[in-house]
C-alpha cells in the first residue's frame, strides 16, 4: 500500500539547542547572569536583522517617489490609528477567532481521523483514494462552493481554513501512528494497557512529534486560508480590510494590514512552539540523549 | 520431566509449534517444544542464535498465536496477554514510555490493575529500591543509562506482582559489568518474590549462573535438547560461584550440546524472527 506523501517533515526539527542533560542527573538550571547575559545576545540576534530591513526600506521608500511604497513612519501611524480603534473588534478579532475556530476544528477532525486510518489499513485502504484526490484541490477554489452551501457568514471561512488545515495534521498524524514502536506496543499488551489509555498514554503521545510538526504547517495555512476566505464576500475581516484599503487607495493602511498580519503569524508561531516545547519536552531530550551517544 | 517439586505447574508449554507462512515460504521456526516450569523456579532457556528463541517467548507471553500446541498458567491456557504475566525485553529503550518518568513507568500497569492509590505508591517505592532506582523517580528513561532503563522495566515488571516473569535476552545490550550486576539482582528478586520466573538467553555462563535449571533448545526448527539440573548452592557470587568446579562442568556441558545442536543444524535454514536482535554479544562464551 502507497505510502502518503508527506507534506513537510515527519519530525519537527528541533527548535534552539537545549544541552541534553547529563545522564543520571536531573535537568539542571543555568547560573542566573549567565541567562540574563545570554537573553540579550538572543535579542540583539532576533532584532538585529528586522532592524536593518526596516532601515533598508525606509531608505528605499523615502527616495522613491512611489506612491505606493509609503515610508515606514506613516505606515505606523496608520497602523496605530487603525488597530487600536474599533477595528480591533470589528475586523482583528472575528479574523482571530475564525482562524482559531478553523484551526481547531481542523486539529481535531484530523487527529482523529489520522488515529483510525492510522491504526487500521483496512480504513486506510478504503478511504486513502478518495483522501488523495481531496487533498490534492487547492483550498480556495473551495470558496464559491462553499458560499452556496455554507452563506458568506463565519461558518464559510471556518469551513475554508478547516478543508486547508486538516491535510497537514490528518497525514502526519497517519505516519505518527503508525510508527508506534512495536516493542512498546507490546509492553503495553502484556501490561494489560488497552482501550482509551493505549491511545492517551501510547498511541498519542508516541505520534505526538509528528502530529505537532502538522499542526505547525497547518497554522502556517490557517492564517493564509483566513485571509483568502475574507477577500471573498466579506464585510469584515483582515482579508477583506485589505483589499478595501487596496481598492481605495487607502496604501499606508494596506501596509499597516500586512504587517498586523505578520505580527499575527508571528505570535501564532511563537505561542505553538512554548506549547510544542512543553509537550515535546520528553522528545527533545530523547534526541539530544541520542545525539550524545 | 519431573521438577515440580512439591509445588505445582506454574508454566506448561505442551507441543508448541510456529510456523511462519510468507507466501509460497514457509518456516518452521518451532517445532515441537514441550516443558514445564514448577510455581517459584527459576530456569533458563538457551540455545544456538536464530532458534527461535524469541518465537517462544512471544508465544507464551500471549501476544502470538502458535501453530499447534498449547501454552497454560497455573492450569489456564494463555490465548491473550495473562493479567499475571510480566515482560521484560531485551530492547529497553524501546519498552520504556520515554514521555513518561520513571516513576510512571512503573506506575502505569498498576493504574491499569485498578489499585488504589496507596498501594501503588508503595508498590512503585518498593520496586524502585529493589532495583536501586529511589533517587530517580522523576527522571525520564532518557536520562538514564542503558542498565539504569533495564531497571526501571525491572521494577515495572516486579510492581506487577506477577506470578510469572518472562525475560527475554534482557542483558544482551548493556556492558558487561553491568549485567554481572543485573544477575545478581535477578537472583535477588527471584529469591525474595518467589516468582516463577523464565530467563531466555543465548549466553551459556549467565544460564547456568542464573537458572536452577537450564533448558538447552536445538537449531531451528526447535525442540528442547536437553533438560539440566544446576546443582549449586543457591546462594550464588559472582567470583566464586563461576570458579566452582560445578560450574565449569555444567558450562561445558551445556556448551557441548549447543555445538551438538549447531552442528546436527548445519545447513537448515535461519530463522527470520530471531538474531536481528541479538547482535550484542558477550565475548566469553556467547553461542556464535
Amino acid at each position: 500500500m502507497s505510502q502518503p506523501t508527506q507534506t513537510g517533515p515527519a519530525a519537527p526539527a528541533p527548535a534552539g539547542s537545549a544541552p541534553a542533560p547529563a545522564r543520571g542527573a536531573r535537568p539542571r538550571r543555568p547560573h542566573r547572569g549567565g541567562a540574563a547575559r545570554r537573553a540579550g545576545s538572543r535579542a540583539l540576534h532576533v532584532l538585529l536583522l528586522p532592524v536593518v530591513l526596516i532601515g533598508v526600506y525606509a531608505y528605499a521608500s523615502a527616495t522613491s517617489s512611489s506612491y505606493y511604497t509609503p515610508t515606514p513612519d506613516l505606515i505606523a501611524s496608520a497602523f496605530v490609528e487603525l488597530w487600536f480603534s474599533e477595528r480591533l473588534f470589528a475586523d482583528v478579532l472575528p479574523s482571530i477567532a475564525r482562524l482559531l475556530t478553523g484551526f481547531t476544528l481542523a486539529a481535531l477532525i484530523g487527529v482523529s481521523l489520522g488515529v483510525l486510518l492510522g491504526m487500521s489499513s483496512r480504513v486506510r485502504a478504503t478511504l486513502e483514494p478518495v483522501l488523495e484526490f481531496l487533498r490534492a484541490i487547492p483550498p480556495p477554489v473551495l470558496v464559491p462552493l462553499m458560499i452556496l452551501l455554507a452563506g458568506i457568514d463565519d461558518s464559510m471561512k471556518i469551513l475554508v481554513i478547516v478543508s486547508g488545515c486538516v491535510w497537514p495534521i490528518l497525514l502526519n498524524t497517519v505516519e505518527g501512528v503508525r510508527a508506534v514502536d512495536p516493542v512498546l506496543a507490546d509492553t503495553a499488551r502484556c501490561y494489560g494497557i488497552g482501550g482509551t489509555t493505549r491511545l492517551r498514554v501510547l498511541v498519542l503521545r508516541s505520534a505526538s512529534p509528528q502530529i505537532m510538526a502538522g499542526l505547525r504547517l497547518a497554522l502556517a495555512l490557517a492564517i493564509i486560508l483566513m485571509v483568502i476566505s475574507e477577500m471573498f464576500a466579506s464585510s469584515s475581516g483582515l482579508g477583506f480590510a485589505i483589499v478595501q484599503f487596496q481598492r481605495s487607495f487607502a496604501i499606508p493602511e494596506m501596509w499597516a494590514g500586512m504587517v498586523l498580519l505578520g505580527l499575527i503569524g508571528f505570535a501564532l508561531s511563537a505561542l505553538f512552539e512554548l506549547a510544542e516545547s512543553r509537550v515535546l519536552y520528553w522528545y527533545r531530550g530523547l534526541r539530544a540523549a541520542h545525539r550524545g551517544e | 520431566m519431573n521438577h515440580q517439586g512439591e509445588h505445582g505447574t506454574m508454566l506448561k508449554v505442551t507441543g508448541l509449534q510456529k510456523v511462519y507462512r510468507g507466501g509460497a515460504t514457509e518456516v518452521e521456526a518451532v517445532r515441537d517444544l514441550t516443558f514445564d516450569l514448577a510455581e517459584g523456579e527459576l530456569v533458563c532457556l538457551v540455545g544456538p542464535s536464530g532458534c527461535g528463541k524469541t518465537t517462544l517467548l512471544k508465544c507464551i507471553a500471549g501476544l502470538m498465536p502458535p501453530t499447534s500446541g498449547t501454552v497454560e498458567l497455573a492450569g489456564r491456557p494463555v490465548t491473550a496477554p495473562p493479567p499475571d504475566m510480566a515482560v521484560v525485553f531485551q530492547e529497553y529503550g524501546r519498552s520504556l514510555f520515554a514521555w513518561m518518568s520513571v516513576r510512571a513507568n512503573v506506575e502505569l500497569p498498576l493504574k491499569e490493575k485498578k489499585l488504589g492509590k496507596a498501594r501503588r505508591a508503595e508498590l512503585v517505592a518498593e520496586s524502585l529500591e529493589a532495583v536501586g532506582l529511589t533517587a530517580f523517580a522523576d527522571a525520564y528513561p532518557w536520562q538514564l543509562s542503558g542498565g539504569m532503563q533495564q531497571r526501571v522495566a525491572i521494577a515495572r515488571a516486579i510492581a506487577y506482582e506477577p506470578q510469572v516473569l518472562l525475560m527475554d535476552e534482557p542483558f544482551a545490550a548493556v556492558d558487561a559489568q553491568t549485567r554481572a550486576d543485573l544477575e545478581d539482582l535477578i537472583r535477588a528478586i527471584w529469591r525474595r518474590m518467589g516468582v516463577t520466573v523464565l530467563f531466555v538467553t543465548h549466553d551459556i555462563d549467565e544460564a547456568v549462573y542464573l537458572g536452577e535449571r537450564v533448558l538447552v533448545l536445538s537449531s531451528s526448527p526447535t525442540v528442547v535438547q536437553d533438560d539440566i539440573t544446576v546443582d549449586l548452592p543457591a546462594e550464588r557470587d559472582q567470583l566464586t560461584t563461576r570458579q566452582d568446579e560445578r560450574f565449569t562442568e555444567l558450562r561445558a556441558r551445556v556448551y557441548a550440546e549447543i555445538q551438538q545442536a549447531k552442528n546436527s543444524a548445519k545447513g537448515a535454514p535461519e530463522n527470520p524472527a530471531d538474531g536481528a536482535g541479538t547482535g550484542a554479544a558477550r565475548a566469553s562464551t556467547a553461542v556464535h
